[in-house]
């Protein structure tokens, strides 16, 4: 009976009582993570209670389908994600640090810790928060009202949470799993690891996967189909074309993902013989599934990110995109050679030396388009208007950085190179080269770039600059590091080394993450600080850094509908033009009517549901994953009876606020790039246009 | 056919109005959405074929004696039959003959759905006897990873066709349900596809061994 | 069917359902009763599954060369490129391993 209901849940599922029962220094680590779970959950409740806030958390931001509250939550899910990945990170550098002989974590531990980090810092930070930013910014820019399907936007937001959810639940209840982020089989086939770990981890990502695809087909259509009157292809922002190949690939490469996982599971649950060892399986197959999504991955995560550098760069040099056709030929180029080249993730496997030299070819190829987006970077800088604000700092240290990591993936992409190096540190010091410096500086970019956009009030400089020169900093002590304990032979994902010459170095590595953690730091105090001065660095007008994009065009925050009127757009950079000729913060003749869709609270039944479901497989809790599918099929199905979607906002409530706005701008005086930074800076930005970057244009 | 195509397949043409005007960006997120599809079916496609061959079937029971030939031919022909009903559907939508005959082609293609799926479930039902189950061997494996999902896929469209029978029923013609059965539609179709890649390459690939 | 263009329009979906039809026959019968072995019946196939996928999409899911729809067409080919990169790039690892192991 009990096992019929709690499935193979029972007390020694829990963390807490293991720690209880066996009170070693590495189950106490764990405990103390799941109290950490349990204790946040526990503060949160009892502060949104304390001061009312679950009406206003339900009807403002959980059941909205609007694609800034989306975006927003996606990013505030990938921050608290981040911190949790980062502390991991540290965890782990502290093992090594000491882990001469022994260390204080077992190796199962460890392994823990580098499955959940690698899962966590790809599925749960980088997708969510690059999902978050593309949310927020790409429909404006591309003047639209909202997402092509808003409310399959919320739906694919509720599964991305659903996953980092069962991620968490798993510091709590059972193990994760520990056969590292790719989750090789047969390891983690039910013969080697009959527990719930792997389970956590097929669900938390083909559920969390499934919103992703989605989240790629809304993001293709809304920039197919949404675009304002004007607004062609090649008019748009390169952010927006750097998401239609995120997009392309976030449809196309995901599949393979869903695929190999949901082989995995029947192995596991069936007992297929998918990549098992024996009756004619093949792990190979496996291998081959997923580095087919995971290489593409990687540049779904990077390619949005350059697009949030080429704004960043564009806006805060002044002048507008050097190369705008090379850009998006580059970036086109990327996404399709990212399909081409996934085997340089197992050279090793015993395939001929041809097929390694074909692939390690394309690999190499990949740095030619990358290299001409970098060099346009530089070129939109020269004799730009350059303001080294916090966004320009992590661009600075992308620069160097992320060459430093593109070199090493030249080198790894050679076979030859990859056997001596293959399963070593030089390759974890690789990936976060290209991950850290790339993606992550990239999105932090982004975060204090858009962020007076999404709130009314800029982000605190001073302590915005010390996280941006801590992070730099951090990484190049944790990471540079690693590539020369690779090199030494120093292998990756183990808890221990034998040879005392690497102490030193693993010490200096240790030293970064205390500054990455720091640098973590500054960022929540930065928070912090500056809400609590908001008044002072208000923005409300709306544009801050002098911006060239439609997004800058409108009040910050922006309302509802995003657009009073739908902007008619004549140029390239059509903020930057409309500024110069002076036609923006013009009246429209006549305000019309704005059909918006209504709240719905379908992304987060379907949240709740999908979590249960994916808990009640990892413990076989049969009734309930029938019960909760059941769910999730009738809250798809029931809604489309109704057929009162839309509400209407009436022209005239547009109007007064419209012109209220529009009173305001024109009373402010206007700010020079000098005093971008000040309090005086109230978003609207004064006209300085040197005559010699004119006639260069 | 009208010169007002908005989206790929067949267009409700501008009488419709709203519909035809909305079908626009929702047919075209569907068309993506079932590309992304189609390339879940092709890597299953692909890994079926790596497991092809003597070293995946493990000295098991091999396709030849579990295939039924006959049973598999009339199955293409019952689905490729529900293919063109459904077109007569489509067809009745979009020239307006009413509710009425627009349901009795979708009932028609329901039946033959079910009647497809009752076929392959006794295929199932019969290399189960054989032997050819998925514990046996990678091949097996395969085989049950791939067919299986096209059924699956059917069983969606057949409780779909439900759906939009009771919504035809309570909701009646109005654009948004127009617009489903367009999407149903074309879902419909693109499974007949796949199925010409599971009888080629799985059956009839499968005799030649 | 009163409307001459239903009508036309219906003919139009009775021929891709016999072409589809006979396109399915010839390979069923060509297997059947062994008219052609090997490499010939697999490439037979695989040509005669071809031309069925084209009827389809051309009279079912009325996929075709005129200028509107250009825009989907490339989607599905772009699809079909990736797909055959994928999956052949898939079975000529995989097949390569194979011989090796």
């Amino acid at each position: 009976m009990i096992h019929t209901i709690f499935g193979r849940l029972d007390l020694s599922s829990l963390s807490l009582w293991r720690a209880i029962q066996d009170p070693t220094v590495s189950e106490l680590v764990a405990a103390g993570a799941a109290t950490a779970v349990l204790l946040g959950a526990l503060v949160t409740v009892s502060l949104l209670t304390w001061f009312r806030l679950w009406g206003p958390l339900w009807r403002d931001w959980l059941t909205s389908v609007d694609h800034k509250r989306i975006g927003i939550m996606y990013c505030a899910l990938a921050l608290i994600m981040l911190a949790r990945g980062v502390i991991e990170g540290v965890l782990m550098r502290t093992q090594q640090a000491f882990g001469l002989h022994g260390g204080f974590l077992t190796p199962d531990h460890f392994s823990q810790l580098f499955s959940t980090h690698g899962t966590i810092m790809i599925f749960f930070v980088a997708m969510p928060f690059i999902a978050g930013v593309i949310n927020y910014v790409m429909p404006l820019q591309i003047g639209a009202r909202d997402m092509a399907f808003p409310v399959m936007n919320q739906i694919s937001l509720g599964l991305t949470a659903t996953g980092a959810a069962l991620v968490m639940i798993s510091l709590v209840l059972g193990k994760f799993a520990t056969g590292g982020w790719a989750n090789y089989p047969p390891y983690t086939g039910s013969d080697f690891q009959p527990g719930p770990g792997p389970d956590y981890w097929i669900w938390s990502i083909v559920l969390a996967g499934i919103g992703t695809t989605l989240s790629g087909i809304n993001f293709a259509v809304t920039l197919y189909k949404e675009r304002a009157p004007g607004m062609t292809f090649l008019r748009m922002p390169i952010f927006c074309w750097t998401v239609i190949c995120t997009s392309i690939i976030m449809i196309f490469a995901l599949p393979p993902l869903t695929v190999a996982a949901l082989m995995l599971a029947a192995d596991r649950y069936l007992d297929f013989h998918f990549f098992t060892n024996d009756l004619g399986g093949n792990m190979m197959n496996y291998v081959n599934l997923f580095w087919l999504f995971g290489h593409p991955e990687v540049y779904l995560l990077v390619i949005p990110a350059y697009g949030i550098f080429s704004e960043v760069i564009s806006t805060f040099s002044g002048k507008r995109i050097y190369g705008y056709m090379s850009m998006v030929y580059a970036t086109m180029s990327i996404a399709v050679l990212s399909f081409c080249v996934w085997l340089h993730h197992f050279f090793t496997m015993g395939q001929s030396a041809n097929i390694n030299a074909a692939f390690g070819i394309a690999s190499m190829a990949i740095a030619v388009p990358t290299g001409i987006k970098v060099y346009n970077w530089m070129a939109t800088i020269f004799r730009g208007r350059v303001r080294m604000t916090v966004p320009m700092i992590y661009a600075t240290g992308f620069f160097y950085l992320f060459v430093i990591g593109g070199l090493s993936g030249v080198m790894l992409a050679n076979p030859v190179i990859s056997y001596q190096v293959h399963n070593t540190l030089f390759l974890v010091a690789h990936f976060h080269n290209v991950i850290i410096p790339g993606v992550l500086f990239g999105l932090l970019a982004g975060y204090h770039y858009w962020f007076p956009k999404a709130f009314g009030f800029r982000l605190n400089e001073g302590w915005g600059r010390a996280a941006a020169y801590l992070w730099i900093a951090g990484f190049s002590f944790t990471f540079l590091p690693l590539y020369w304990l690779g090199l030494h032979g120093m292998p990756r994902r183990s808890a221990t080394f034998s040879d005392p010459a690497f102490q030193p170095t693993l010490w200096l590595a240790l030293f970064g993450a205390v500054l990455i953690l720091a640098a973590l730091t500054c960022l929540a105090v930065q928070l912090w600080v500056s809400i609590r001065d908001r008044d002072s660095l208000t923005v409300p007008l709306g544009d801050p850094w002098d911006g060239r994009s439609l997004e800058w065009s409108i009040p910050s925050p922006p309302p509802e509908y995003n657009f009073a009127m739908q902007p008619q757009v004549a140029a390239r950079d059509d903020f930057a033009e409309a500024k110069t000729k002076s036609r923006a913060y013009t009246e429209p003749e006549e305000y019309e009517d704005i059909e918006m869709p209504n709240n719905t609270a379908i992304g987060m039944i379907i949240c709740v549901c999908a979590t249960l479901f994916g808990l009640a497989l990892v413990f076989w809790m049969w009734w309930l994953a029938a019960l909760s599918f059941l769910a999730i099929v009738l809250s798809i199905t029931l809604p489309t009876f109704l057929t009162e979607t839309t509400h209407v906002i009436p022209a005239a409530k547009i109007a007064a606020e419209h012109r209220a706005w529009l009173d305001k701008v024109k009373d402010a005086s206007a700010v020079d790039r000098l005093e971008e930074t000040q309090e005086s800076n109230l978003g609207r930005a004064l006209l300085e246009r040197p005559t010699r970057i004119e006639a260069a244009e | 056919m009208s010169e007002h195509n908005l989206h790929p397949g067949l267009n409700l043409g501008a009488r419709h109005g709203a519909a035809h005007e909305g079908a626009e960006t929702i047919l075209f997120g569907f068309w993506i959405f079932l590309m992304s599809d189609l390339v879940i079916f092709g890597l299953v496609f692909a890994s079926y074929l790596t497991v092809a061959n003597p070293t995946g079937a493990a000295g098991g029971p091999g396709p030849a004696e579990a295939f039924d030939l006959r049973s598999v031919f009339a199955q293409t022909v019952i689905l490729l039959s529900s293919s063109l009903t459904f077109g007569f559907a489509t067809l009745a939508m979009r020239h307006e003959t009413g509710r009425r005959s627009i349901a009795s082609w979708l009932i028609v293609t329901l039946f033959l759905g079910i009647g497809f799926l009752a076929m392959e479930l006794r295929d199932f039902a019969h290399m189960i006897d054989v032997g050819a189950v998925p514990s046996r061997s990678g091949f097996w494996s395969a085989f049950w990873g791939l067919v299986p999902l096209h059924g699956v896929h059917v069983t969606v469209g057949c409780l779909w066709i439900v759906v939009m029978l009771i919504q035809l029923a309570t909701l009646g013609l109005i654009p948004v349900v127009k617009m489903r059965v367009l999407r149903l539609g074309l879902y419909w179709h693109f499974l007949d596809l796949i199925w010409v890649g599971i009888f080629s390459i799985v059956y009839l690939g499968g005799q030649m061994r | 069917m009163k409307d001459p263009d239903h009508r036309s329009e219906a003919r139009l979906y009775l021929a891709g359902f016999g072409l589809a039809l006979t396109l399915t026959l010839i390979p069923f019968a060509l297997v059947h009763w062994a008219l052609l072995q090997g490499r010939t019946l697999a490439i037979t196939i695989a040509v005669l599954a071809i031309a069925q996928i084209v009827v389809h999409l051309r009279f079912f899911l009325h996929i075709d060369l005129s200028r509107q729809k250009r825009e989907d067409l490339q989607l599905i080919l772009f699809t079909v490129m990736l797909l055959a990169i994928m999956a052949l790039g898939t079975l000529w690892i995989m097949g390569n391993l194979a011989t090796r192991m």
